[in-house]
């Protein structure tokens, strides 16, 4: 089936399995690598996009379902050749060490931060409870969402 | 992202370094005074990864390239007894079907395991395991691959299976590797450790002996990149390129060549970004080899990436340990000897990767951090129809399972006595100037601080004002526990002479190149799975070169590139690589000694190296930078003997010992005991990997290792049915601590340097691992002490916990009733 999807304002339009995850649409299709695939169940959080505005997990969101719509990966984050505070909070506090789960993460904070500019840490770590970190122990994911806050 | 130098120099004092740690500190071979490049600098890696730019094996895509999908048994135990591909043959967009009659043409079917047994590549007489590799197939997309499987009819003849280990030797039990010659039982060794007559001596003369029966359940690593691989074989150079979710490639380059016949210079392995280790990516599955075989049989690269239930369900799993332990003390506290008997459940193939003549890896520092009279283990190792592995998952070579076992039978032993835990470990800890220490079990400890660890932790956490608050929630009816864990562990294998893995010696190399600008590029023989080598290493050599960090380049990950060395897991790159890293650089600092003397027109023995230049001695305004030296080096100078033009070198570091990080961890839970559920309120980590290089990477990596250990003693279990149906085979069903289950993680340090290590360092890769699953199963016996609990086995979750309490604690790795 023919899609058109826009993916961080650039519309690209291919022709799809109709049972194509939008996860390998993203990767496989669109070279979008930024975006990881983790689990199959919805549990890890590390395929997190933004479909239109709103975090879903793209390994359970078929590539049909975001036709006519926008989605928001990590490589969309930076403006204009400025990383988003989101994305310099977790270099500033060490919010990261694979890096695998990083997209993710900052894409569901970058949505908190939308809605609650000024969450408190029991906030942000119920924001991400839906996602899986296996490297940070999550402290210092919670501090650079934190940092993003008061660097707007 | 770099900031100013000279930040670091301030960061011991501010972590409460000890006195006695600066005393050793300044004492430390060579440890430098000031520590300018070291400190909390910001990552490299990081620019990349935030972007989403990292370069993951899955992100990887050749023109041309095929992808692999495995079929696997759904059975434990059965059979084989046909296997039909034709209809997945027949798929258009098919291009190969291998299976195991395949493979025996390449005499491929079977592979050498880590610790010299063999395991199916894929299986030709049985399946063994539930997950286990049966046939493969190359497509031309993902989905295709996915689907010819589907295409494929093995008909299984079931067999009965072995799942619970402590029936694994029972008589009349299915025999799993009839495969192996003569082989009538599943036995696979039994191994020793420590003086037993002597222990027996002073148990026989101990007032009080306490014991206990305990299960380490299996667990598995879980990476949140699961495994997997692109395998390119270029057909008309004959040369293989492997991209590969490897934590040792060069390790692995060696064993294709062995493996498949491969001459290993025309084998290069890249490891590139990896999402995460811990052990899981450390042995070479069976995907691997069928994709190499794939490439050979298509001529073109073939992709293989595991699902996650592939991950979880066949690849390395950790721990299964059945443990028995006995402590014996005098009646007022003090421990004399330990005594402990493991049943160790290895799967279907032994495929534990440790040191060879160490089959239960480390377990023998079981004494753990105190100082007994004797102690005596025996561990005996068995099939069962389960994945294949047993050392992973940040265990330090079983040293996980160890300190596990020693800080429950001290707890034990304090509750049998009416002791405080914490006075009973003050109590029996070593002493500082024991140092260096050779334990019951010969391990000799280089250096240590314990009692003074312990006192900052209980410090930190107000251990008395716990305790009061305890009594007082207890008359109210309320569960809050208490519980305390020391650790000591042994990390950065070798010495090559004592230990290698398939026969390669533990040692790492490095390599460095210093640019006439001033520039340099180490390469090193380890690999980063999230570690942030590309700055520590950097940060080391910088130190030691009079440099920014900035301005070196950190190598790894590519066997074409990089020296070989056995490579990251276990905690020892910093320990060996890190070593190899300060020695190839003061190798470096030395031929820059001999040009510099040439430029000064002095002779090299005047010169002295401070400041992070090498000048006249006395004369500071007489000296010459790395920069400026290394631009002569390159120069029409003439050079004088011993320097025949550049300053490059190489070493070898082949570590005399292990180092011996330690930790003091205090746990502060609160149980539900309406519904068994426990929140884990506080964690107070107080660790000493010896000097720091980056103290921010550092709290980093305790972070990781306490979220693990509270996932293992909470929630995280590999468990089984009676059928051997794997119950842990997605996220869904094997649960991992998410950002609501940890708490504000609380830590401490203190420094006590490693006194062989170059710079002082000792591995904080896996300690809090180790050392945190004690302290919160001790802390919930702990809370749960009213209902008259002595133990129960993780994971605690919360039908274990109430089962518990009401004085029926079950095995929470057997779906078995």
């Amino acid at each position: 089936m023919q899609i058109t999807v826009n993916v961080n304002g650039t519309d690209y339009a291919r022709e799809v399995e109709a049972r194509l995850l939008l996860i390998h649409f993203l990767r496989d299709h669109l070279g979008l690598t930024g975006s990881h695939w983790g689990c199959d169940t919805s549990n890890c959080g590390a395929c997190v996009v933004w479909l239109d505005d709103t975090p879903v997990k793209s390994c359970t969101v078929l590539a049909a379902m975001a036709d006519g719509h926008r989605v928001l990966t990590v490589e969309g984050l930076e403006r204009d050749g400025a990383l988003d505070p989101i994305q310099q909070g977790f270099t500033e506090c060490h919010g990261l060490q694979c890096g695998f789960c990083t997209p993710g993460m900052m894409l569901t904070s970058r949505w908190l931060l939308d809605h609650h500019p000024d969450p408190s840490p029991e906030q942000v770590r119920e924001a991400l409870s839906g996602q899986v970190c296996r490297c940070t122990g999550y402290e210092n994911i919670v501090r650079s969402v934190l940092w993003a806050a008061k660097h707007p | 992202m770099i900031e100013p130098k000279g930040r670091g120099a301030a960061w011991t004092e501010e972590r409460g370094t000890s006195d006695e740690g600066r005393r050793r500190l300044k004492s430390a071979p060579e440890a430098s005074e000031k520590n300018t490049a070291y400190g909390p600098i910001k990552r490299k890696e990081d620019a990349r990864f935030i972007r989403g730019k990292g370069q993951f094996v899955d992100d990887i895509q050749l023109p041309g390239m095929l992808h692999g999908a495995i079929l696997r048994s759904p059975l434990a135990h059965a059979r084989i007894v046909s296997i039909d591909t034709a209809a997945a043959q027949a798929h258009p967009r098919v291009r190969a079907v291998i299976t195991g009659q395949t493979l025996e043409d390449f005499k491929l079917a079977w592979m050498p395991t880590l610790s010299r047994d063999v395991q199916a590549v894929l299986a030709t007489d049985k399946v063994r395991f539930q997950g286990q590799e049966v046939a493969f197939v190359v497509a031309e997309d993902r989905y295709s691959a996915r689907d010819a499987l589907e295409l494929i009819y093995v008909d299984y003849e079931p067999l009965p299976v072995v799942i619970d280990a402590t029936k694994a030797l029972d008589p009349g039990a299915p025999v799993i590797r009839d495969d192996l010659a003569g082989r009538q039982d599943n036995h696979i060794f039994d191994w020793e450790a420590g003086d037993k007559a002597g222990t027996d001596a002073v148990f026989a003369a101990a007032d009080v002996v306490v014991t206990q029966d305990m299960l380490y359940p299996r667990s598995h690593p879980a990476p949140l990149e699961t495994c997997g691989t692109v395998a390119d074989m270029d057909t008309v150079s004959g040369k293989l390129t492997v991209w590969s979710t490897t934590q040792a490639p060069h390790a692995h380059r060696t064993l294709y060549a062995l493996v498949a016949g491969l001459p290993e210079h025309k084998i290069r392995i890249i490891s590139p970004d990896i999402g995460g280790g811990f052990g899981n990516k450390v042995p070479i599955y069976p995907g691997y080899l069928c994709a190499i075989v794939g490439s050979i049989m298509c001529g073109k690269p073939v992709k293989w990436v595991e699902d996650r239930s592939e991950n979880l369900m066949s690849t390395t799993f950790a721990r299964d340990y059945h443990m028995h332990g006995e402590i014996a003390a005098t009646s007022d506290g003090r421990i004399l000897g330990l005594r402990a008997r493991v049943l160790a459940d290895h799967g279907a193939f032994n495929g534990s990767a440790q040191p060879t003549k160490f089959p239960a890896g480390f377990f023998h520092m079981f004494t753990g951090s105190y100082d007994l009279r004797a102690a005596h283990c025996e561990v005996t190792g068995v099939y069962t129809n389960k994945a294949p592995g047993g050392v992973a998952y940040a265990c330090s070579f079983r040293i996980t399972e160890a300190v596990y076992l020693v800080e429950r039978m001290v707890d034990l032993l304090a509750c049998e006595l009416g002791m405080d835990p914490a006075e009973l470990r003050m109590k029996n800890l070593l002493r500082p100037e024991q140092f260096p220490y050779t334990g019951p079990t010969g391990w000799e400890y280089d250096s240590g601080d314990y009692p003074r660890a312990l006192q900052v932790a209980m410090d930190i956490a107000g251990y008395p004002e716990l305790r009061r608050e305890q009594a007082e929630k207890r008359e109210r009816g309320e569960y809050m526990g208490i519980g305390l864990s020391f650790f000591t562990e042994g990390v950065g294998a070798g010495p090559r002479e004592h230990m290698d893995i398939l026969g390669l010696g533990m040692a790492d190399g490095a390599d460095l190149r210093v640019f006439p600008t001033g520039t340099a590029v180490l390469g090193i023989s380890c690999q980063t799975q999230g570690q942030g080598h590309e700055t520590t290493f950097a940060q080391i050599v910088a130190q030691e070169l009079g440099m920014s960090p900035d301005d070196v380049e950190v190598v790894h990950g590519d066997t074409d590139r990089t020296p070989f060395g056995l490579g990251t897991y276990g905690s020892r790159s910093t320990p060996v690589s890190g070593a190899a890293a300060a020695v190839v650089a003061r190798k470096v600092r030395e031929r820059a000694r001999i040009v510099a003397a040439a430029m000064l027109e002095a002779s090299p023995d005047d010169l002295e190296w401070a400041d992070g230049r090498w000048q006249v001695r006395g004369d500071p305004e007489q000296a010459r930078t790395i920069a400026e030296i290394a631009m002569a080096a390159h120069s029409a100078l003439e050079l004088p003997e011993g320097v025949d033009g550049h300053l490059d070198a190489e070493t070898v570091y082949n570590p005399p010992n292990l180092t011996y990080p330690f930790g003091a961890y205090i746990c502060v839970t609160d149980v539900d005991p309406g519904t068994g559920q426990v929140q884990v309120r506080r964690f107070i980590a107080v660790d000493d990997c010896g000097v720091q290089i980056n103290p921010m990477i550092v709290e980093g990596q305790v972070h990781g290792g306490l979220a693990d250990g509270v996932g293992m003693a909470l929630m995280q279990v590999i468990a089984f049915d009676e059928d051997g149906n794997c119950l842990g085979g997605s996220f869904m069903d094997y649960l991992l601590p998410t950002s609501v289950e940890c708490p504000s993680w609380e830590l401490g340090a203190t420094v006590t340097p490693s006194p062989h290590h170059p710079i002082g360092a000792k591995g904080i890769g896996e300690a809090a691992t180790v050392g945190s699953p004690p302290a919160v199963v001790n802390s919930v016996i702990d809370a749960l002490r009213p209902f008259g609990v002595r133990h129960a086995d993780m994971p605690l979750t919360p039908a274990n916990v109430w089962s518990a309490i009401q004085g029926r604690p079950v095995r929470g790795d057997l779906a078995i009733r």
